[in-house]
């Protein structure tokens, strides 16, 4: 009897450590295939005996020289200009979607329901559809080609109100009866949400800005609209996405590789410092629709 | 089909079970669709029934009102100064001699060409200094549709205004005759930051998405309606006009020969389907799958693993997805492994391929999508199997329920309830998915069957980049892009209305608070 329960366990164990062998390959082999562009890029970006694309990725001569060669090159200004809009849309789109998430989840007011129901079916259009006006409108103001950088912000920005349904999943969990005993006690609704509900809502709000922050590094059609070939104007995307066209390939391949490693380092440096933030409002943005 | 009580559900056997869940949700389709009808039916029943209530209330106000009422018919605030409150009756006043002063300056010119969009469009004229003929631009259709679309929405602004004006009067009329206080300047400044702080916190969003989002969204729906395209630009070559619904039907009808844009059109359409649904669900059970193997017990490291994947998302798109692109180029990295291990005797075409109707490019792209979308997917199902509870699987267990058993009884109808919304907004996120379509192939290699009607046309284009090329270039045909996009419109809201009324946990939202 003793014996039958002994090798049964034996076997079980024996059987999950093949489980867990199988499932540790499939991790590794996951997480080469994850990781490999990456490294890719980065051996890639040191090498210096040619700048077109290689059929080997460890380069034969290592050095700086594709850094040197970014330094000399519109990619400072393209840097520069998406540092600032990422700077000025964390903030301002940060506050634009507090206000109308913290607004949406806690007072209830006449045109809410429709309100909410009208946002919703305006986010069923393209917004692809909009670009053609958006940059007619920032043209006849100014703010196309070399003075791109406002523009674009401006039209980030102001749309940012759409996306309020993670925040707002947020401030639903945070109980109404904190709201209820601050009006008792005579707070004004705005003294509520600045001295009660913000510092309660630091995960979210750090949720906000990190996305808000992360969005613009990536925005390539609406900047290369707005930018029209005008190098001063546009961001890192749209300067890169010139590096590996066909006329351009052969010499800055490697280049283009060394500007995705010193764009994504602080992007990821901040992203990894802040993940535990991001980790909270994607999965609480998943389960709350 | 019969409806089955619960008591009468749980008696059935598995295959019933499952048979009748199926054809119950098949069953709903037709009610969710009548459903939405009736719904538009009564919204428009109700729209009519309020707008007859606000002109007899309109009426009764006046007839009963006192002179300073009358008067504020006119003169929007008058009523309002009259009685003491000065704030809210400048701010009408104020409104009425903008929009007065704007109507007369600007608005009433745009309004008058609205109908036609412009009368004199560019044209020689002969210079007698210079002797020779030089071109002359009339007037702007362009500027005329969208200051016109402006002065509308500033007209309604208006109206709503005025009518909110009458109200104020009604309501002063009744207060004072009640004996009550007037609220003061005073009292309305301090409620903006107390009671009616909402409209202080919506101001600015609502201002940005109705000039940047609602705005341009009726101008676009307004484009479909005309030529307005490269050789109609509305100023410099020629005016765009009315075209009625002139585009819906070429891009709608069937023509058997020569330009066809509802070919080209049908087949966009069902592979951005076929994308969104194949994107969709593979990074959903993959995601999952990952996402298991890392929670299972007895796996270390377990923040390694997720590390790894989760800082891929920190890397901007553009960069991972440009570099992978080249790295499966025809002479990239990737053919040159394969070759080198002996493996393939020829570089593979993976972006051009146009074989089996462009298979290969088509499946590399979801593939590739696979690659950039599992570490989301993993976040999100690892927060949710976490609050699965544990008891479930241990009584299960005790049952000697296998581990298969576990995931298709427990896990999976756990994760599909919760996430079920989640998955509806990822398909129609999915179908407008440009960037990884643009970044990785640009819509190639060219669908020479489907290409011509509007420029040329790619395997592994979805509605939005071709919306994309068809807006670019000397020949863009914005008013198709306008249809294109209306279209797309129709498609994912159709898809979301009888999603959302079959979904079985479309949850209250006052449950969670």
């Amino acid at each position: 009897m003793n014996e039958t329960l002994e090798k049964r366990s034996m076997g079980l164990r024996a059987s999950r450590a093949i489980s867990n062998t199988i499932i540790y390959i499939l991790l590794v082999l996951i997480s080469v295939i994850w990781l490999i562009p990456f490294v890719c890029i980065v051996l890639q970006s040191f090498r210096v005996e040619s700048t077109h694309m290689a059929r080997y990725i460890i380069p034969h001569e290592w050095g700086w020289d594709n850094y040197v060669k970014l330094w000399n090159s519109d990619f400072k200004r393209w840097y520069l200009n998406t540092f600032v809009i990422a700077l000025v849309v964390a903030v301002l789109q940060t506050v634009i979607v507090l206000c109308m998430s913290y607004t949406l989840s806690r007072f209830r007011f006449k045109m809410r329901d429709g309100l909410m129901r009208f946002m919703l079916i305006l986010g069923l259009f393209p917004g692809m559809l909009t670009m053609i006006i958006l940059y007619r409108v920032l043209k006849d103001l100014g703010l196309t080609q070399a003075n791109a950088v406002p523009g674009l912000i401006l039209v980030y920005i102001a749309s940012s109100g759409m996306g309020y349904y993670v925040s707002k999943g947020f401030f639903d969990t945070l109980p109404k009866s904190l709201d209820e005993a601050a009006r008792v006690d005579g707070a004004t609704r705005a003294q509520v949400l600045t001295k009660i509900i913000l510092p309660l809502a630091k995960p979210i709000v750090i949720y906000t800005i990190l996305t808000a922050f992360m969005g613009p590094w990536g925005d390539f059609v609406f900047a290369k609209y707005v930018s029209f070939g005008t190098s001063a104007g546009m961001n890192v995307a749209v300067g890169m996405y010139g590096w590996l066209q066909l006329d351009q390939i052969g010499q800055r391949y490697t280049m283009f590789c060394a500007g995705g490693v010193i764009v994504a380092i602080p992007v990821t440096i901040l992203f990894m410092c802040l993940q535990k933030y991001y980790v909270e409002g994607v999965t609480g943005g998943a389960v709350k629709g | 089909m019969n409806r089955y009580s619960d008591l009468e559900f749980l008696r059935l056997s598995k295959r019933q079970k499952f048979l009748y869940k199926l054809t119950s949700f098949f069953a709903s389709i037709p009610r969710a669709i009548a459903n939405f009808f009736l719904a538009i039916g009564r919204f428009f029943k109700n729209v009519g029934v309020g707008i007859g209530k606000e002109f007899a209330d309109l009426f009764l106000t006046f007839k009963n009102g006192d002179w300073k009422t009358k008067t504020s018919y006119l003169v929007m605030g008058f009523g309002s100064i009259a009685r003491g409150q000065v704030l809210r009756g400048l701010l009408f006043l104020l409104m009425e001699v903008v929009f007065i002063f704007y109507m007369i300056t600007a608005g009433g010119h745009w309004m008058s060409m609205l109908p036609s969009l412009g009368k004199v469009g560019p044209h020689e004229e002969y210079d007698e200094i210079l002797d020779l003929y030089t071109t002359t631009y009339g007037d702007n259709s362009f500027k005329i549709l969208l200051y016109g679309v402006l002065t509308i929405f500033f007209i309604i602004a208006f109206i709503y205004t005025w009518r909110l004006n009458v109200k104020q009067n009604k309501i002063a009329e009744e207060y004072l005759k009640a004996g009550k206080r007037l609220k003061s300047g005073k009292d309305d400044l301090r409620s903006l930051v107390d009671e009616s702080f909402y409209k202080t916190l919506l101001a600015l969003p609502l201002t940005g998405i109705l000039v940047f989002t609602v705005m341009p969204i009726v101008f676009m729906i307004l484009v479909a309606f005309t030529n307005y395209d490269g050789a109609h630009n509305g100023y410099t070559n020629a005016l765009f006009s009315w075209q009625g619904l002139a585009n819906f039907r070429t891009l709608l009808t069937w023509s058997g020969s020569g330009v066809n844009y509802s070919a080209t059109f049908g087949e966009i359409l069902t592979w951005t389907l076929i994308w969104a649904f194949f994107a969709t669900f593979t990074n959903y059970f993959l995601g999952m799958f990952v996402a298991m193997m890392i929670n299972k017990k007895g796996i270390r490291l377990k923040k390694l693993w997720r590390t790894v994947l989760v800082m891929t998302i920190a890397i901007p798109q553009f960069i991972s997805l440009l570099y992978v692109s080249k790295m499966f180029a025809k002479n990239g990295i990737v053919n040159e492994v394969l070759l080198n291990l002996g493996w393939i005797k020829h570089a593979i075409d993976f972006w051009g391929s146009t074989a089996h109707g462009g298979l290969l490019p088509r499946v590399m792209v979801i593939g590739i999508n696979i690659w950039i979308g599992i570490p989301y997917l993993m976040l999100i199902a690892t927060g949710i199997l976490m609050n699965i509870p544990a008891d479930l699987y241990e009584s299960s267990r005790i049952d000697g329920a296998n581990a298969w058993q576990q995931y298709t009884k427990i896990t999976l109808p756990y994760m599909l309830f919760i996430t079920g919304p989640y998955l509806l907004t990822s398909f129609t996120s999915n179908m407008n998915n440009f960037n990884v379509i643009y970044l990785l192939t640009g819509g190639a290699p060219t669908n020479a069957a489907a290409s011509g009607a509007a420029g040329s046309v790619g395997f592994t284009d979805l509605l939005i980049t071709w919306l994309f090329k068809i807006t670019t270039g000397a020949e863009a045909q914005y008013y198709l892009a306008s249809v294109v996009g209306i279209m797309v419109f129709v498609v994912v809201a159709a898809i979301t209305l009888v999603v959302y009324n079959v979904l079985p946990s479309i949850k209250n939202e006052e449950d969670f608070q």
